[in-house]
């Protein structure tokens, strides 16, 4: 099932290695760039970790693609990933997990953990993900990498496979702050073909000065179900900012309550709609064509699909169903609201907001057997989704050998000030 | 497809006029493409008729997966263009919204459409009723793409596979959806030729492309269920579905039993409608936001939108301006190249001359050979008029020339000037006196008629002109050769 393992690739980072060149020289020549498999590559297979668009070769590259190539990046491969992205282990890929290079028993965290497990390994220097609710920032924090879940709006998604269009977002992923700004940079440049996304490219400011940055601490991100050894590594590197002329401020974040609700109703609605295109009839193993359509439709979708990307596909359709989409999805969209009003809120008086990526560190593969625990490790990352705020996480030590990610929040489009605190603790910390 | 729309019913308190099933309740769903250069959301031309399968597509209108849609803003300018014709109320705010059913046509497994905020609603598009002039009102007007289109190989009993050609995913469909104002066929017909006409004259339409344009109509008997009836691609399938299907249901009715509200296919070979067996293919489209698309800021755009004339407004202008009857100018604007072509025309000194060659004589040569105003050379035709007003042909002559005219232009052969036809065939008006020995002629060989009209009865004489105009195959004007006749008859020869 793992292609990568038979080809010198132990950590099942990739899903398909592919050598594909650079078009130019520029800021990335020399430089090894990987690529979440959810990111369209003309003429090399992208199968978003799904057995589903197994063959499928895409005619065209996405933007993103576009961009680095362009700056003389050289993509070594497609990297593995939780199938469309649905999931925080990368366990749930189609083609076997990834690997955490810090203990290959462990997840790498998802969905963009082929991402993080290519650049925490070396086999990469730099490496998109994208980021739905977590995708790149927790698979970041367990492998020990800083990765940056832009502004919605400022990195294009044209050639990014849909799972939950109004959530998502291409984003860098490196070893340090300031490979990942430099990605950050490239991959920002305007695209009319996304019409979610402003003209507004990131110019990077990583000068480390934080002093009188205030910097709000929501209690909620330190609440039940946060691991305290996690907590307290937090807590430490708050400290440090603090050390560096940051103030911080406790605060409250009540919307956060009903966040996972809201964000796993959205997020199936969008997808169940989205992944409906995968029917047989242009790409992927092909339907028993002397079957009724729906009868061929159904039977290859069942066949093809993975058990939690079904879930959630039923999920979303129930969700958006005549009479209970006012109970679903419109009450999601309400809270949805309230989290984009709550940060808003906070913003008005912090310029920052700061706590743990994730509750836990990464666990064993195979630990998390029910869906629904496997949901609640999202409940700190998905609320920047649902606001389209910048946030970033960056290594803040290790609890028993296992790292932890610090998570950095700003402003809408204030990446750069989100980035250049990231830049500020990490210099703060190796020096 | 809609989806706010109530049963129809008559409003309350109309008086039933005869028995109840003489009426019936009509209410349409048009779907219009647009005549945009490019494709709504991407930018693959539109202009696909004439080649291969597949060849006018790319990642987006494809729906490739990462693929994204993006606006084609000048659909939007024809679409309101459209609202602000058909006098809607356009939203301030218009939205996308994803309506999601599996179709082999269908390359996203949804279709980007419009549903809680259109582009406009509550407008009106005036016609002539069966009982004068008629105001339909329009509910809602809102843009849309089209899916593509699936071609069934092997017979329709036994088909054998069905292949997809995209060329015409992703067009700009404008659906216009009315009240359940029409009261027969005709009158649905009439509403689509008004719409026709109007978008024609906004210049967002071209009603001569195939397949670009589609009704579903919802048509009951008042007091039963209603029926939608879909699939009618022509101006014609129109009144001839509803006709068929009114006297279904009527039929239904009288035999005691209740009419089923359900969907039925128009068979346009065959002339009938089909039942579609709606129960169990009942959709639940699970709308919502697009959210690859930003909404639409639509008021003060359509503001800023100045109409072109308007069919109504060219009429009154024709009226005023050529002096032609009110039955003219209507027939004239009810098509926008016929206006054009009568515009041209108009110079030529006669304006009422020249409706009525353009609006009765043309437009029936042309309905006689399905040929369009547009391949009829404008010179030509001007230099007919001439002829007829310098009075050198008689209007049957002048006819003759026409449609002579008119065949070679079906033939693709060169055209022949009028004069020079005219010269061909000797056509060319004589002075009446030439005829005299023709007359003469036809005095010694119709000796009875001849005893009738001198016996008192004068209807004989038109039947002695008319062997004369037939002897002189109408080169001679028929007053003259009255004049000739009876001069001859009261010169007592015979």
């Amino acid at each position: 099932m793992a292609r990568g393992e038979t080809a010198g690739d132990p950590l099942n980072a990739f899903i398909t290695l592919a050598e594909i060149p650079p078009r130019g020289p520029g800021r990335l020549s020399g430089i090894t760039v990987a690529v979440k498999d959810n990111i369209s590559t003309r003429g090399v297979e992208t199968t978003c970790g799904s057995r589903i668009l197994s063959g499928y070769v895409p005619p065209y590259d996405a933007h993103v693609v576009d961009l680095i190539r362009n700056e003389g990046a050289l993509i070594p491969g497609k990297t593995n990933m939780d199938e469309f992205g649905m999931g925080s282990s990368t366990e749930n890929s189609g083609f076997g997990p990834a690997r955490n290079p810090r203990d290959p028993e462990r997840v790498t965290g998802g969905s963009s953990g082929g991402s993080a497990a290519a650049v925490a390994s070396g086999m990469a220097r730099m490496a998109l993900g994208s980021d739905t609710g977590g995708s790149i920032r927790c698979p970041a924090a367990f492998c020990g990498i800083v990765g940056l879940k832009p502004t919605y709006g400022r990195v294009s998604r044209y050639g990014l496979v849909a799972y939950a269009n109004s959530l998502e977002q291409i984003g860098p992923m490196a070893a340090n702050v300031s490979d990942c700004s430099l990605l950050m940079e490239v991959i920002s440049r305007y695209d009319p073909r996304d019409s979610t996304m402003k003209d507004r490219p990131y110019l990077p400011r990583l000068n480390g000065d934080i002093k009188g940055m205030r910097i709000g601490i929501p209690a909620e991100f330190f609440g039940k179900g946060v691991d305290p050894a996690v907590t307290d590594r937090v807590r430490k590197a708050i400290g440090v900012l603090e050390g560096l002329g940051a103030v911080s401020v406790e605060c409250a974040m009540p919307s956060m309550e009903y966040a996972l609700a809201a964000y796993y109703v959205t997020c199936t609605s969008e997808a169940s709609s989205n992944l409906a295109r995968f029917d047989g009839v242009r790409y992927g193993p092909s339907p028993d064509i002397r079957k009724p359509w729906h009868e061929a439709f159904q039977e290859m979708r069942m066949q093809h699909f993975g058990p939690e990307v079904r879930r959630r596909i039923l999920i979303g359709t129930f969700a958006l169903s005549a009479g209970y989409y006012g109970k679903y999805y419109g009450k999601a969209q309400v809270a949805r609201q309230h989290v984009r009003e709550d940060y808003a809120r906070l913003f008005r008086d912090v310029d920052l907001l700061a706590g743990p990526t994730m509750p836990t560190v990464a666990w064993k593969i195979g630990a998390k057997s029910d869906p629904l625990s496997m949901y609640l490790a999202d409940i700190l990352t998905v609320p920047a989704n649902l606001a389209g705020v910048p946030a970033v996480s960056v290594p803040c030590g290790s609890v028993e050998g296992l790292p932890v990610g610090l998570q950095l929040t700003g402003r809408p489009f204030e990446d750069e000030q989100v980035m250049n605190a990231a830049f500020a603790y990490e210099q703060a910390v190796k020096a | 497809m809609t989806a706010i729309r109530g049963q129809a019913q008559p409003a309350a308190g109309l008086k039933a006029s005869g028995t109840e099933s003489d009426t019936v309740i009509i209410g349409l769903e048009v779907h219009c493409q647009l005549n945009t250069e490019s494709k709504l959301f991407c930018g693959c031309s539109t202009d696909y008729r004439n080649d291969p399968p597949n060849t006018h597509v790319c990642p987006t209108c494809l729906g490739l997966p990462g693929s994204l849609p993006s606006m084609n803003r000048r659909a939007v300018e024809y679409a309101l263009r459209v609202a602000k014709a058909l006098n809607c109320q356009v939203a301030e705010e218009a939205e996308f919204a994803r309506k999601n059913y599996f179709y082999p046509d269908l390359p996203k497994g949804f279709q980007i459409t419009m549903y809680n905020l259109p582009l406009a609603e509550g407008g009106y598009l005036d016609i002539e009723g069966e009982e004068g002039e008629k105001r339909v009102r329009i509910t809602r007007i809102h843009l849309e793409e089209d899916p593509g289109r699936l071609v069934h190989m092997g017979t329709p009993d036994r088909p054998r596979y069905t292949l997809v050609d995209y060329n015409r995913s992703g067009i700009p469909l404008i659906e216009i959806v009315t009240e359940p104002d029409l009261r027969s066929p005709k009158e649905a017909r009439r509403l689509l030729n008004g719409l026709r006409t109007t978008l024609e004259y906004l210049g967002v339409f071209d009603g001569d492309r195939e397949g670009s344009l589609r009704v579903d109509a919802n048509i009951s008997i008042p007091g039963s269920e209603r029926v939608e009836v879909k699939n009618i691609s022509s101006y014609k399938g129109v009144e001839k579905a509803l006709t068929y299907e009114m006297t279904r249901q009527r039929n239904v009715i009288r035999r005691g039993q209740k009419v089923e509200r359900e969907t039925r296919h128009f068979v346009e070979a065959r002339g009938v409608t089909t039942s579609a067996r709606s129960k169990e293919q009942e959709h639940d489209y699970r709308y919502f936001t697009e959210p690859d698309l930003r909404p639409l800021q639509v008021r003060g755009w359509v503001e800023g939108i100045v109409l072109p004339e308007l069919p109504a407004a060219r009429r009154d202008r024709f009226m005023a301006q050529y002096g032609i009857s009110p039955d003219h100018a209507r027939t004239l604007c009810g098509e926008l190249r016929l206006a054009e072509f009568f515009e041209e025309m108009a110079p030529c000194g006669n304006p009422p001359l020249a409706a009525t060659w353009v609006a009765d004589t043309l437009q029936g040569e042309l309905n006689y050979r399905e040929m369009e105003i547009g391949k009829v050379p404008p010179a030509h035709f001007r230099e007919l008029l001439d002829l007829l007003q310098r009075r050198e042909l008689t209007d049957k002559a002048a006819v003759e020339v026409l449609r002579q005219m008119l065949d070679q232009c079906v033939a693709g052969e060169t055209v022949e000037t009028p004069a020079q036809i005219m010269e061909k065939n000797t056509l060319g008006k004589t002075a009446g006196d030439a005829f005299t020995p023709v007359v003469r002629e036809v005095i010694a060989e119709c000796g009875d008629a001849v005893r009738d009209y001198r016996a008192g009865k004068g209807e004989a004489l038109n039947f002695l002109v008319g062997q004369v105009m037939k002897r002189t195959r109408g080169r001679a004007d028929p007053k003259e050769l009255t004049r000739i006749l009876k001069e001859e008859l009261a010169r007592g020869g015979t």
